[in-house]
């Protein structure tokens, strides 16, 4: 069975961003940038599919800018075996996203496409169950852990309540939550073996897709700033201060 | 313009979340008319039709339809949309897991986690963990949202009851089959609508020491038991408990931070809060910076001290 994998390049989760002074959106210049960890998750969930004999091909893809095969190279290092860079400047949002990857999804016929549950960046948490919906496919969110027999995978979701088991009919779009696992790291030798493997870029004007934004960003703003608070020096002082100033209790 | 908000429940009760993202729903347009989708849920609809300014309440029920599975709920929707200016829905696992789907074939570009409603078509939401909140316009005929339900305070209940439509499933593509929920009973106040959180984090050390040192504080003031990730993923604490940018995201009237180091993703599930109190022994950790109180030492000396004050 093929998987399919996207991934997609957002600032590094440890970057504190900026909102740009005139409102007019987040400042990224010279600010690290990673493959989204959601996704990190996936291809590590995908490389161990292959390991346990599941998963007979990797294919990552990426939509966004040339600098996008970074985040290629890494999942070419971790264990994927091909990789495609769907070229666009401006950053298609989840819906386009979705259509896009149902055109990669035609020509690359995977069992199995297992993505983020969402990116940090846009914090959207949409475009599996759109790729699903597209497709026609089962869809399974949320997944903290994956077990797959036959033309059925078992997922376990993590929901408002606890957990969720659900069966679903493969193909499948999956999208995966933190727990699933703890993804490797590559190794030097894994690095420089990735920089040979297979990487297509097609311009995305070529699927013919409108890509046009749906959504027009108006503002951007930083959020509200809480006010500075005070140092209590003991609980005997915190539970009068709870009382007396906050209101509380 | 009329609005079909999706019920969040469990076939036997209506949740409060439903009555938050209502309030955001009435803004939106004039006319909101509730989806109750489930299996038995006639209890629901009933509690949902004396919601206060609900014009009607939608119940269709079927076997596949008792969990809410993705494919037959967002067919469902799919299905009544054509009557609807908008489609909202509250920001919970259910509501994440159908609405963009929904939107997907519906061709519209989904609306996520709403916590301002500026216009009928331009909201407020926030980007990256929430260090930067977008103002965004829809260009779409029909707008599919979710809302941040800890935004907006519960739509009170009214004195008198609207009718209920019995409406018709739209069938199951038969694409999935729900196995079973793994849900721990509890008592305690519902996390995302609870007033008091008392949470916990990495320095708890064992999950014996989470529940001796966190749980009598929160039963002490009626409070639900929040974790950060680090406390989830080293097993001190369940999965449904975790606070933050992939947790639920609380704003409770006292959120109390115990050994929890205040990471911009937990920040994102509770800087929202009217006020935080952190406890932690590190007097330079980044939550301090968003508390209101802070006390800087060991937390298994302070916390149970704390509960012995109160
Ligand atoms: C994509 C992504 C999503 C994430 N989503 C979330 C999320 O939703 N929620 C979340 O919480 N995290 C999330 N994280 C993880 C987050 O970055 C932090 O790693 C996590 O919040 C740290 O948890 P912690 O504060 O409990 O642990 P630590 O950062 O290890 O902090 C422990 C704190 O306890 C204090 N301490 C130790 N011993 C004591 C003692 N005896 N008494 C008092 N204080 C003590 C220490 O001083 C320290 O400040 C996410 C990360 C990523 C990459
Ligand atoms: N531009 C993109 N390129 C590749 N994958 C993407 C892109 N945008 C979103 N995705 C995938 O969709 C998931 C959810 O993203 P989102 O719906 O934007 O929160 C991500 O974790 C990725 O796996």
């Amino acid at each position: 069975m093929k998987v399919l994998v996207p991934v997609k390049r957002v600032v590094d989760h440890n970057v504190k961003i900026r909102v740009k002074g005139d409102g007019s959106g987040v400042d990224l210049a010279n600010v690290k940038m990673s493959i989204n960890p959601f996704d990190e998750i996936a291809v590590e969930e995908a490389v161990r599919l292959k390991e346990a004999g599941v998963a007979t091909e990797i294919v990552v893809v990426s939509i966004g800018p040339v600098q996008a095969q970074d985040v290629l190279r890494t999942a070419l290092a971790v264990g994927a075996d091909r990789a495609i860079l769907i070229r666009a400047e401006v950053m298609p949002e989840p819906l386009a996203v979705a259509k896009l990857l149902t055109a990669v999804v035609g020509r690359e016929q995977p069992g199995l496409v297992l993505l983020g549950k969402q990116a940090i960046d846009d914090d959207s948490n949409q475009t599996g169950q759109m790729l699903s919906a597209l497709l026609g496919w089962s869809q399974a969110t949320f997944a903290s852990r994956i077990a797959i027999a036959g033309d059925r995978a078992t997922v376990t979701r993590e929901v408002d309540g606890g957990l969720q088991v659900i069966d679903v009919a493969l193909p499948a779009v999956v999208s995966v939550d933190l727990r699933l696992n703890e993804p490797r790291y590559a190794t030097l030798p894994n690095i420089m073996k990735a920089k040979k493997k297979p990487l297509e870029e097609v311009p995305v004007g070529d699927f013919g897709i409108d890509v046009a934004l749906r959504l027009t960003v108006l503002a951007t703003e930083e959020p509200k700033l809480r006010g500075p608070g005070v140092r209590v020096a003991s609980a005997a002082e915190l539970v009068d201060k709870l009382k007396a100033e906050a209101g509380i209790l | 313009m009329t609005i079909l908000l999706l019920a969040e429940h469990d076939n036997i009760a209506l949740s409060e979340l439903t009555a938050r993202a209502l309030t955001a729903a009435s803004q939106m347009g004039d006319a909101v008319d509730i989806l109750v989708a489930g299996q038995g849920a006639q209890g629901v609809a009933a509690t949902a039709a004396q919601l206060a300014g609900v014009r009607r309440v939608l119940l269709a029920e079927a076997p596949a339809l008792e969990q809410r599975l993705a494919e037959p709920t967002a067919a469902l929707l799919v299905a009544l949309a054509a009557d609807y200016a908008a489609i909202v829905a509250p920001a919970t696992s259910t509501g994440k897991n159908v609405l963009p789907r929904v939107a997907a074939l519906l061709d519209v570009m989904q609306v996520s986690e709403i916590v301002e409603v500026v216009a009928p078509d331009t909201f407020k939401r926030p980007i990256y963990a929430g260090n930067a909140v977008q103002t965004v316009r829809s260009g779409d005929a029909v707008k599919v949202v979710t809302v941040r339900t800890a935004a907006f305070a519960p739509t009170a209940s009214g004195e008198t009851a609207v009718e209920i439509v019995t409406v018709t499933d739209a069938g199951d593509p038969g694409l999935s089959r729900f196995v079973e929920n793994r849900f721990a009973a509890t008592d305690r106040p519902d996390l995302g609508a609870a007033r008091i959180v008392v949470s916990g984090g990495r320095a708890l050390g064992s999950a014996e020491k989470f529940r001796e040192t966190i749980l009598p504080l929160a039963d002490r003031m009626g409070a639900a038991v929040g974790a950060s990730r680090a406390a989830v993923d080293a097993g001190y604490a369940p999965n449904d408990w975790q606070v933050g940018q992939t947790g639920k995201v609380v704003a409770p009237d006292l959120y109390i931070a115990c050994g929890i180091s205040g990471a911009i993703q937990h920040l994102a599930g509770m800087k929202d809060a009217r006020i935080i109190v952190a406890i932690n022994k590190d007097a330079d950790a980044p939550i301090f910076q968003v508390a209101d109180y802070g006390l800087v030492g060991d937390l298994f000396e302070l916390v149970p001290e704390l509960a012995r004050q109160l």
